[in-house]
């Protein structure tokens, strides 16, 4: 499917896609959205990258192998989840900064939480379809 | 007190990246550990003449679960035999073992055993006992199994695993039927309401499995095979496990809770009847032996049946008798153990038959044998002589069958003190045959430990003051018999007891000159052996085996349309015989909202997309048509208003049509593989199920909606947690363990396809 419509709307798209993914996942406090849909949106960004470019092109793109972001972001959901124990709060209590950051908004733990889910959500579906695509 | 336990598993760790420097010269270096703990429980004598010292560590108080250790007599005892044997065995090691490959995995190995055998006594709580139990099985299983080459030598490591693993199984139920009837996993609240758990309608059920914890453990018949089959350890381990510890573990259960149980007629009599049988029937055993290392696990077993027959019997004096035995029978078995290491470690053979003379080269190794013989004998001045006197004086003062009693002691003596003087006298008496002039007793290492527990058997019954009020006594107290005058003496004056003692002695010496070892007396026994209890657990073990083959390859077949099958006929019968008699659909259908246009159009949609996915003759077709009916589902959850849902739900449906894209693209052209009958029989399946799942929303949709849950949370959803749309606050709020765990999974079902399909094995690790 390497036509040139598709790969040259696909290199403008990649970066789009992964805008609007980021902006899913922010916006998911208050409004529909969230980690795992956001997590969805950038992996189809990189799939379709993949389907215009070629695995190969999509990969060195990437650099590091997708699966890396499974670890870190459970290890980020874990560590958000952990936090309130500093201050002796039980495990997953949500914490919150009480000024507004511009453009993020209100910060708080799950936030990094679903940032983790995010991650993780790219990560394992980068690494089903790429490995599936590898070996197929 | 937490800490001593736990050194034994700190040093086992601390022996995975430091053990290659240890495991050479300076592994002798390791008795440091053993030492340590003894002289660390010596020097808790005082306190625990005084009173039990209690220590309590929370684990999960929850539950009721907790690190607790309560060091009395009794536990004292123990951990005193498991530190001091041990110290000698780590030093005899460090040697016997020397520049074996595995050497320092040895002495982890030995250190967890060791940990767990402290735990094992020193537990204050039956759930933690359990712990300890299962651990001293499983490092016990590494210690038989050490010589993993062999396949003999596996298969009774798995053999003791299976049956102490069996009893620990036993003994977790034990403990939770005790706390259902006394609401505590404590010991000693165990023994405190020995009332209410004798009286109790489970009563029978605890008993039951107390005796298969320790039956199992301690080697008593039916289950006393494991132990022989254990000889097949490295010497070292048989001497630890089966003088001083893991064999001692269900005595030391029996004597631990025997107050709860003592009064009560079937824990006596079903003792009492056990205990005889395994200590006759193991110590006729012995005289047909003529390896070493049998004639000395027969021997075991049958003192562990004395010691399970004492506690049958249950008097004080019986009790006593029991705590001096198990100390006697700890140290000269142990020596006889190390001596019979040292001799196959020069001579290369283990069989009495052959061996003779000895004492010319390994003078040490002689006497240490010979003292132990004297010992193991009853012959005095021995602290054998001593627990034999109070055995004798326990037995004639019973109240259950005396005479019996008396008579069965007496026999299985006479046969132990053959065993005794064939394992500890015969290697050494004679001429010295030829090819072993130049043998020699190896170093002090091996032999040292061997002479020191042997001259303890001697010190001990000259000065029995050593250990009466020290150790024997605070026993005595922890089983609950206060005031007890106690006094160990050699010698008590001409009385029955003195004259049973005697007769012992005589018909022993009589056995012992009149039969002589041999290897056809071996055989003759071996026949008998397909009617042991050993075949039969052998024979149950391959009708598993069988089954399970037999059972894999119905279940497990390796076809997903197989698993698919079953998964869905199972969930069928599953969700069917639930709604089977209470399914009352009960729809107020003017309830409902109207059907609108959109959704009429959709449903038509899905419909045609379905029957297309059925029908179609092309796998790609067959895909995107299922992604037709996806979409059209996330047009619905639109209408509901459920935006995230659909939106999840679009990117779900598009990177499942990509994946089958990916994968059928790849796949040869499509070919009818099954035949009308089978797809008539899925056809059915699949209707029968969709039905089903229609009948479970209908049943659902008919029960009044409970809107509590997520009322709570679509008004709680800012207030704690700062969110405004409710489903992410559920996800990474309010459930966010949920998605913890959810997010968890997924990297393990990622991990898992990417093991598969990147695996490539070399052609030598593939099965077939």
């Amino acid at each position: 499917m390497k036509t040139l419509i598709l790969r040259t709307a696909s290199n403008y798209l990649l970066p789009l896609l992964l805008l609007f993914s980021v902006f899913i996942l922010l916006r998911g406090h208050y409004l529909p959205g969230g980690g795992f849909i956001g997590g969805l949106i950038a992996s189809i960004a990189f799939v379709l990258h993949a389907f215009a470019n070629g695995l190969e092109n999509t990969k060195s793109l990437l650099s590091t192998h997708p699966g890396f972001l499974m670890p870190v972001g459970l290890t980020l959901a874990v560590i958000s989840g952990l936090a309130p124990g500093i201050f002796g709060l039980p495990f997953m209590t949500g914490l919150w900064y009480d000024e507004a950051i511009p453009v993020i908004g209100m910060i708080g733990s799950a936030l990094f939480f679903d940032i983790g889910v995010y991650l993780v959500v790219i990560g394992v579906t980068l690494t089903i379809i790429f490995t599936i695509s590898e070996s197929a | 007190m937490l800490l001593a336990v736990l050194s034994g598993f700190i040093f086992a760790l601390f022996l995975v990246p430091f053990g290659k420097v240890l495991k050479g010269k300076w592994s002798i270096l390791l008795s440091v550990l053993p030492l340590a703990l003894f002289i660390f429980f010596l020097q808790k004598i005082p306190q625990v003449i005084d009173r039990a010292i209690l220590e309590r560590n929370q684990w999960v108080p929850q539950l009721g679960i907790n690190l607790d250790f309560n060091l009395d007599g009794l536990s004292l005892i123990f951990a005193l035999m498991i530190t001091g044997v041990g110290t000698m065995v780590f030093v005899y090691t460090s040697y016997y073992l020397k520049g074996h490959v595995y050497l320092d995995r040895f002495f982890g190995f030995l250190c967890l055993f060791m940990g767990a055998m402290l735990g094992l006594v020193l537990s204050e709580n039956l759930i933690t006992l359990f712990l300890f139990w299962e651990l001293t099985s499983i490092s016990s299983f590494f210690l038989i199994g050490f010589n993993n080459e062999d396949p003999a030598s596996r298969k009774s490591a798995l053999i003791a695993l299976s049956v102490t693993g069996l009893g620990g199984l036993c003994l977790l139920a034990a403990g939770l039927v005790i706390h259902g009837i006394t609401d505590s996993f404590s010991i000693v609240d165990m023994l405190q309401s020995s009332t209410l758990i004798q009286d109790h309608s489970f009563f029978m059920a605890v008993v039951f499995l107390i005796f298969g914890a320790a039956f199992t453990k301690s080697a008593q018949f039916p289950f006393h095979f494991w132990l022989p089959g254990a000889m097949k350890a490295p010497t070292p381990v048989s001497t630890y496990l089966h003088s001083a510890t893991m064999v001692k573990a269900g005595i030391y259960l029996l004597f631990r809770l025997s107050p709860a149980f003592s009064g009560s007629e079937f824990w006596h009599y079903s003792l009492w009847c056990v205990g005889g049988a395994t200590m006759v029937y193991a110590a006729f055993q012995t005289l047909f032996r003529d390896d070493l290392k049998s004639i000395l696990a027969y021997s075991t077993v049958s003192a562990l049946g004395i010691l399970v027959f004492l506690i049958g019997l249950g008097t004080e004096e019986a009790m006593l008798a029991g705590l001096v035995f198990l100390l006697v029978h700890a140290l000269y078995k142990a020596t006889l153990f190390l001596m019979t290491g040292i001799i196959d470690h020069a001579a290369h053979t283990r069989n009495v038959s052959e061996l003779s003379g000895l004492r010319k080269v390994m003078l040490p190794v002689a006497v240490a044998g010979f003292l132990a013989a004297l010992s193991n004998a009853g012959i005095p001045p021995s602290f054998g002589f001593i627990g034999k006197d109070l055995i004798y004086e326990a037995s004639m003062h019973t109240g259950i069958f005396p005479l019996i009693s008396t008579v069965a002691l007496v026999s299985t003596n006479v046969m132990l003190l053959f065993a005794g003087f064939l394992a500890g006298l015969r290697p050494f008496i004679g001429p010295l045959p030829t090819k072993y002039k130049d043998l020699q007793a190896g170093s002090p290492r091996l032999w040292v430990p061997t002479l020191i527990l042997a001259t303890l058997c001697l010190v001990i019954g000259l000065a029995p003051g050593l250990i009466s009020n020290s150790l024997i006594a605070p026993a005595l107290v922890a089983l609950g018999i206060q005031d007890y005058a106690l006094e160990l003496k050699l010698w008590h004056g001409f009385n029955t007891v003195l004259a049973l003692s005697a007769t012992t002695i005589g018909l022993g010496l009589g056995l012992f000159f009149l039969l002589k070892p041999s290897l056809n007396r071996e055989e003759l026994m071996l026949k008998w052996e397909k009617y042991s209890p050993l075949a039969f657990f052998e024979g149950l073990g391959s009708l598993t085996f069988r089954f399970s083959s037999l059972w894999t390859g119905l279940v497990q077949n390796g076809y997903l349309r197989n698993y698919i099958l079953v998964i869905l006929l199972f969930l069928m019968a599953l969700i069917g015989y639930g709604m089977w008699g209470n399914f009352h659909p009960n729809i107020d259908f003017s309830q409902l909202l109207e059907l609108t246009l959109y959704e009429t159009g959709i449903m038509a949609i899905m419909l045609s997309a379905i029957v297309f996915t059925v029908f179609t003759g092309s796998r790609l077709t067959a895909v995107a048509a299922m992604g037709v009916v996806g979409y059209s589902l996330c047009l619905l959850f639109v209408f509901y208003s459920a935006p995230d849902l659909a939106m999840t739900q679009f990117a779900i449906d598009t990177l499942t049509v990509i994946l089958f894209v990916l994968v059928l693209y790849r796949l040869p052209k499509y070919l009818p593989f099954s035949d009308s009958r089978v797809r008539v029989r899925d056809g059915i399946v699949a209707l029968g199920f969709g039905g089903m799942i229609t009948l479970l929303a209908l049943g659902v949709l008919s029960n009044p909606v409970v809107s509590e849950v997520s009322e709570y949370y679509s008004a709680n959803a800012y207030k704690l947690a700062k969110g405004k749309n409710v489903v992410n606050v559920i996800l990474v709020d309010f459930r966010g363990m949920d998605t913890l765990v959810e997010i968890t999974v997924l990297v393990i079902a990622a991990l898992g396809v990417f093991g598969l399909m990147k695996l490539r094995l070399k052609s030598r690790e593939r099965i077939r």
